[in-house]
This record gives structure tokens, C-alpha cells and sequence, in this order.
């Protein structure tokens, strides 16, 4: 169903983070643009659709105008906008906003760190960082907290005159990963999910206020990866199993013995329905979800496998929205590697 | 990422470093300085491993090492991890330490890697934890400071959550990564493919415990029934979890992870090769909370100077021939780093020269005066702790050196005359620590 087409060499290998792949079309430019998070760089390649061109770009996460503060990366997340699209670094001092081509930094916002008592190198011994990102609706971005707090950015349409909205307090364990559905003018009842390291989801409905539409409790094993497509939730957890929600309701629709080790990255084509999971087992999957919004019911068939030797894969994520290519990326692997249908 | 590695870093890293000294202590060894060029004695052997494990396990080490840090670069955990290896009758060389760290890095990734689980990893340290007390057992003392560490470990990791224990384990591979050294020991039990220096991931095999064997799909119907199942291929072979492990301070820990492989093979095969990949050790100075970990650290382990100096073993630990051919090259080859220091003129006694200090493919250093105005007899550096200070003086008699010595104390109210242009301040600290 796919073969192997020749990878992107980056210049450093990826670290082993959930979700450590980020992928950004480019259709007027023919162009598509990868991220892959380094320890404290994220490795950025800007691929020519015909495959003869490709720049490099590392980006470090620091604080503006303070040279040597520079720390360890959680994620780096490309967020679509109606208006604009924008890269999202979030890591252990706190979150950097760039224009999608990583050239200029539009916005910084620092953690806060709990307050420190009077031991001067004091260390909190929860740790601290930022880490689940997603852009939802017109103009909202979300970024997840090690506190379990959700940060709810407010974007103008061009500028860097970005606020923090709101902060969203419902997770008690630090946030995994964020997905959305219906960017834009589209309405939808349930547009936000946020999964938490205990496996807890939550659903919400964004706008001026953010609503909290639905919980569904987790088992106390972490769900690292989710998301929402067609009122569905489709979670990933540390167990290797995946499951599929009903948004509003939280009723289970199905549930997959996917992955024999912990899941680190999911992935859905909007168009087709395509699936992709990803795991420390070596393994990618491509699986199948039928959706039908007037039985209520969902189907999933699993497609096709695709091992990488010797390699935990931490990143996996279509290149287009039907599903024709996706792209993985591996621990201590220094490339991207790619894959086509046939 | 994670403030809670250090322990588990030290656990297991000087865990293997403790089946190494173990298993090449067994080994007939052609010590430098002592006569008997010959078995180490069984007494030795024991009297190293006992002093070691003492320190590693010394209730302040492990009060440190039990404060949420961040996990900090391989050089102040060489560093760290040298003093370690001399908390003991026996010296090693700078080269064998390299090799020494390599091995024992290697090993670690490679447990850390494979972790079915992230909780799997205290599983592992546990291993490291249970032979290190067989290798103590006869000393009453050092197996209940064990015990008293391996307690205190327990306390506090059997409160994290899986998330969290993968938080960590994340961390250390970040810490780890891009290392792909070739051990041949690895190599041998196809543990590590010799091309890519990658750690073999099986695809077959148990799952581990909490996760289902792949293969199946259910369906549910809204109350919660289920109303189909079907099978996919999962492109391996697995088979329903093992037995489980003991998370306490005894049993059986149901993983091979981190238990002594070394014991049952012979001392060549521990051999490194010549690490392909360096580390990438961003060339920073040496970060201030770095510096201050390393201190506390250090202090933590105690006074090294008493038990050490006089009776000190010096042993190359790996083949000799290997450095042999390493010093060979490195004569030809271009020196690693260029550092020039301009030395102080200290009182109208010593001479002051332009000195360069060359830091060759063993991480030794050469002194080369640039320009000599008489003979030099002996070139003496004193390093000045609290100033990061090197000062380079020739001395015409020997008796000076003392002085030398006084007068690097009486540095701390004078004004600053060495110049440290250029090079790598850290670097130069730790590496005249190797050389102690």
C-alpha cells in the first residue's frame, strides 16, 4: 500500500518526545516544512515538492535577548489559522511563537516557575514545562502545562500582539498532548481535546470563554497522543492500546490492541479517514476510521505495517490531508524517513 | 525535563562500573607501579569494590544526589564518577577511564533503551543494587548503607506516576543520545549491529505487563457491549507479559536488565572501540549550577587524599597495546585543542613563560614552553580552586615547589595577573583533576 521514498537527512537526531515530528504543507509554494526537536533545537527542512531543494534551519529555545538561557525542548507544533500559520516551541522555561518559517520570533511567554524559597539553585522536584499544542477555531492557540493547566493564546490575524486569553484549569496531571477539529468557519459542537499523563481527556468548545463539554476519566496509564475527527476522540496511551470516544458522550466506540510498547505519536488525513499510529515497538500502522454521524457508530480497519528497524519512532504524521505520504521520525535517528502510497 | 534522574544515574551507571572493576580485578593485570606483576588478591579486589560501593552508597553522596536537579553533561558525570573510582586503593589513567566510561554509558543506554516500561527502570536499578550488595555482603557496614540508599530510592520513586517514570526515562535519553559506541561484548551477543553502532529492538517476544499482545480490534455498541471483533497482522511475534518484578528492597526483579553480564565473560571482551561518535558535548563553559553540583557532589564523597596516595595501585584497566597505538597516532596527528596560557610572574624567583597546553586524542596534556630563556627542570601548575585559576611557573630548585604550593593560598586576596584568554575553563579545571 506504501513503499519507502528517500529520506530527509536533518542535522541532529530526534529525541525521544511524544509527537516529535510536525509537518507543514505549502501548497502556492509547492513546499512542505518538517520540524524535529533536538534536545534544546529544533531542526526545521524546508522540502521542494519535486525533491531537488532543501534547507535546513535549527532554532533554539531561549528567551528573547538573553544569550545563555537555552533549554531542553517538549514539542515544536505547526498551528494553522485561518489567517495565519504559525510554529509553536514549547519547552522547559516556557513558549515561543515563530512565523511558520522560523525566521522571525513573534511571541515569548515564560512559565511560571513555583515560587522559590530561599536555597539559591533551588530545583522544583515536579518538573516544569510546557508541553501539548494546537491552534483552534479562528484565532485561539492552546498550550498544555506540566501543572495540567491549558494556556488559551489569542492571535490577531497578522502581528505579534498575541495575549494570553485564558487559562483553562481542569487536568490535575501534566498535559500530554492537545488536538482540534474544525479550524476556521466550520462549527462543530466539541472543536478542543486535551489529554492528560494520566490518561484523562477532556473536551471542550472554545471561544471568548472556553466551555468543558465532557471528561472522560483515564486509567492512570498516560495518554500521549490524541485526536479529534468527526466528533470522535481517537487516543493513544502507554499501554500500546488506542481508543476511540464519542466526543460529547464519552461512550466507547472501539478500542485497538495496537502497539506492543507506548505510543508516541497519532495522526488522522481529514479527507480520507486514514490513521496513522506510531510507537517505541518499531512499528507504523495505518489504519481505516469510517464515521457515521447518524448511526453514531465508528469502524476501524487496520491497513498496512511498516517496521523501522531497531528504531523507537517518535514522530509520524501524514503530508497532506488525504493521506497519499506521511513522514516518521526515530530516537538517535538523524533522518525523516517517508513513505508513499502505491 | 526531569529533577529526579541523578539517582537512577548514579545507581546504575556506577553499578556497571562495579561489575567492570569486579570483573578486570579477576583478570591478571600488568600493574605500573607495584613488583608483583601478577593476580590482584582476592582481599584487594574486595577492599576496591567495598570502598567504592561505600562511597557511591555514602548516606551524604545519596543526600545529594536525592535533591530534584536537572541532569547535568557527561563531563561533570565523568568527573564525578572518576572520584568514585578512586574512593579506592587503586589509580586508573585517564585513557582507561574513558574506556571505563564509555562502557559503562553504553550499558546504561542500552537498559534504559530496552525498559519495556517506563517503571521498568527501577527494575533495573534494583538488579544493580542487588549484585552490588552480593559484592559487600562480608562487610556488615557498606551493605547496610546499601540498604539505607536503596530504601531511600524506593520512598521516593514508588510514588511516580508511569507519565512521570517516562518523563525521566526521556531525560536520560536525551542524555544518551547519539552515543554509538561499539562494545564488543555487545557486539558478540548481537545486542548492537556493528554497522550503525544502533541497539538491536527485538519485535517479537512478551509484552510488557499492562499491555495487551497487538492484534485485535473490538467494537462497541452505546451500552457499552461489544459487538464485533476482528483480527489484524501485527507484524511480529509477541507473546502475554512475563511474570512480574519485586519493586521492594528484595525478590526476584523478573528482568535480566541490568544484572552482571560481565560475570560470566572473559575480561578482553569488555573492550570499547574507539568511539565513532563523539558525544555531543555542547562546548559551553561549564555552567555555574553545574560547577556548584560538582562541588556539592565532590564534598559529599568525602576526603580522598588519606587512604588513596601512598598505598595507590596504578593499573591501565584495558589492553595496553591499545594505548600504545593510540599514542603512536597521536604524534602525527594534530593536537585536539590549543590552549595558551600566559603564566604569572610571581615574586623575582620564577621565570614567566608563554606556554601552550595541548590537549591530545587522549585527553592528556602536553606542556610546551614556547619560549625558554634558560632551562626548564620542571614545570609546576598549581591550580587555584576557588579563583578557576591555572598558573604555569618554572622553578629553578626543587624545594620552591612547597613554596609554590603556600603561595597559591595566599592568591585569594591578591589581584588577578594570569590571563585566561581563550579555551575552555571547564575543561582545563577537570582535566588537571583527572591528573591529581
Amino acid at each position: 500500500m506504501y513503499h519507502k521514498e528517500k529520506s530527509i537527512q536533518i542535522k541532529n537526531s530526534a529525541s525521544a518526545l511524544y509527537n516529535n515530528l510536525s509537518v507543514l504543507r505549502i501548497a502556492p509554494r509547492r513546499l512542505t516544512y518538517f520540524t524535529v526537536v533536538h534536545a534544546n533545537v529544533v531542526n526545521m527542512v524546508s522540502a521542494s515538492w519535486d525533491g531537488l531543494n532543501y534547507s535546513h534551519r535549527q532554532l533554539q529555545s531561549k528567551e528573547p535577548n538573553v544569550a545563555t538561557s537555552t533549554s531542553l525542548i517538549m514539542q515544536a507544533a505547526f498551528c494553522v489559522l485561518p489567517s495565519r500559520e504559525l510554529l509553536v516551541i514549547t519547552s522547559q522555561k516556557g513558549i515561543q511563537m515563530y512565523e511558520s518559517d522560523g525566521s522571525i520570533m513573534v511571541y515569548w511567554h515564560a512559565l511560571d516557575t513555583p515560587e522559590t524559597p530561599s536555597e539559591v539553585n533551588y530545583v522544583p522536584a515536579q518538573a516544569v514545562f510546557a508541553r501539548g499544542i494546537s491552534a483552534v477555531w479562528e484565532n485561539y492557540i492552546c498550550v498544555g502545562v506540566s501543572s495540567g493547566s491549558i494556556l488559551v493564546f489569542d492571535v490577531p490575524s497578522k502581528g505579534s500582539n498575541i495575549t494570553l486569553s485564558e487559562v483553562l484549569e481542569e487536568h490535575k496531571e501534566s498535559i500530554t498532548d492537545i488536538a482540534s477539529e474544525c479550524s476556521g468557519s466550520q462549527q462543530c459542537i466539541a472543536d478542543l481535546v486535551s489529554a492528560d499523563d494520566g490518561g484523562n481527556l477532556c473536551v471542550w468548545k472554545s471561544g471568548e470563554e472556553f466551555q468543558l463539554l465532557n471528561k472522560i476519566p483515564g486509567f492512570d496509564m498516560s495518554c500521549s497522543s490524541v485526536k479529534l475527527w468527526k466528533g470522535t476522540v481517537v487516543a493513544g496511551y502507554g499501554t500500546g492500546q488506542i481508543r476511540l470516544y464519542e466526543a460529547v458522550t464519552g461512550i466507547l466506540h472501539a478500542e485497538v490492541n495496537a502497539h506492543a510498547r507506548w505510543i508516541y505519536s497519532l495522526d488522522i488525513a481529514p479527507f480520507s479517514g486514514l490513521l496513522l499510529s506510531a510507537a517505541e515497538d518499531s512499528l507504523v500502522r495505518v489504519w481505516h476510521l469510517t464515521v457515521s454521524q447518524e448511526t453514531n457508530s465508528v469502524e476501524v480497519a487496520h491497513l498496512h505495517n511498516e517496521c523501522v528497524t531497531d528504531t523507537q519512532i517518535c514522530g509520524a504524521r501524514f503530508c497532506d490531508g488525504d493521506g497519499y505520504a506521511f513522514a516518521v521520525t526515530g530516537y538517535d535517528l538523524s533522518e525523516i524517513i517517508r513513505y508513499t502510497q502505491t | 525535563m526531569s529533577a529526579r534522574t541523578l539517582p537512577l544515574v548514579f545507581v546504575n551507571l556506577g553499578g556497571e562500573m562495579l561489575y567492570i572493576l569486579d570483573q578486570r580485578l579477576r583478570a591478571p593485570i600488568a600493574s605500573e607501579d607495584t613488583s608483583d606483576k601478577g593476580v590482584w588478591s582476592e582481599r584487594d579486589r574486595r577492599r576496591v569494590l567495598n570502598d567504592v560501593t561505600a562511597t557511591l552508597f555514602g548516606p551524604s553522596f545519596v543526600d545529594e544526589l536525592l535533591k530534584p536537579q536537572q541532569l547535568y553533561s557527561h563531563r561533570t558525570l565523568k568527573t564525578v564518577l572518576t572520584r568514585l573510582a578512586h574512593a579506592s586503593i587503586m589509580r586508573l589513567n585517564p585513557a582507561s577511564m574513558d574506556r571505563l566510561y564509555e562502557l559503562t554509558t553504553m550499558a546504561v543506554k542500552h537498559q534504559v533503551l530496552l525498559c519495556p516500561r517506563p517503571k521498568d527502570l527501577l527494575l533495573v536499578s534494583y538488579n544493580h543494587i542487588d549484585a552490588v550488595r552480593d559484592f559487600v555482603r562480608d562487610s556488615p557496614a557498606v551493605l547496610n548503607q546499601v540498604d539505607q540508599a536503596h530504601r531511600r530510592i524506593i520512598e521516593v520513586y514508588s510514588s511516580m506516576s508511569e507519565g512521570e517514570l517516562q518523563l525521566l526515562r526521556q531525560t536520560l535519553l536525551v542524555f544518551f543520545q547519539d552515543m554509538h559506541v561499539r562494545v564488543s561484548l555487545f557486539l558478540k551477543s548481537k545486542i548492537q549491529n556493528p554497522g550503525n553502532g544502533r541497539f538491536a529492538l527485538p519485535t517479537s517476544g512478551p509484552v510488557p505487563h499492562g499491555t495487551e499482545v497487538p492484534g485485535l480490534i473490538r467494537t462497541f455498541d452505546r451500552r457499552g457491549r461489544e459487538v464485533r471483533r476482528s483480527e489484524f497482522p501485527p507484524g511480529g511475534s509477541y507473546s502475554r507479559p512475563a511474570g512480574g518484578g519485586s519493586f521492594g528492597l528484595h525478590g526476584a526483579r523478573g528482568t535480566l536488565l541490568g544484572t552482571n553480564t560481565y560475570a560470566a565473560n572473559r575480561p578482553e571482551e569488555t573492550l570499547a572501540s574507539r568511539a565513532s561518535a563523539q558525544t555531543g558535548d555542547a562546548p559551553n563553559p561549564l555552567a555555574k549550577e553545574e560547577l556548584n553540583l560538582l562541588a556539592r557532589l565532590m564534598g559529599s564523597m568525602g576526603a580522598q587524599d588519606g587512604a588513596g596516595a601512598e598505598g595507590a595501585f596504578r593499573i591501565s584497566m584495558f589492553s595496553p597495546d591499545d594505548e600504545e597505538q593510540e599514542a603512536g597516532t597521536s604524534k602525527e596527528a594534530e593536537a585536539f585543542e590549543v590552549i595558551s596560557i600566559q603564566a604569572t610572574q610571581v615574586g623575582c624567583r620564577w621565570s614567566s613563560h608563554l606556554l601552550s597546553i595541548t590537549r591530545t586524542k587522549q585527553n592528556a596534556l602536553m606542556l610546551k614552553a614556547a619560549f625558554v630563556p634558560q632551562p626548564v627542570p620542571s614545570l609546576f601548575c598549581i591550580l587555584h580552586r576557588q579563583r578557576d585559576m591555572l598558573v604555569f611557573c618554572s622553578a629553578q630548585d626543587e624545594h620552591v615547589a612547597s613554596e609554590l604550593a603556600q603561595i597559591a593560598g595566599q592568591f585569594s586576596g591578591a589581584e588577578e595577573q594570569a590571563e585566561n584568554p581563550c579555551g575552555n575553563k571547564g575543561d582545563d579545571l577537570l582535566a588537571m583533576m583527572d591528573d591529581l
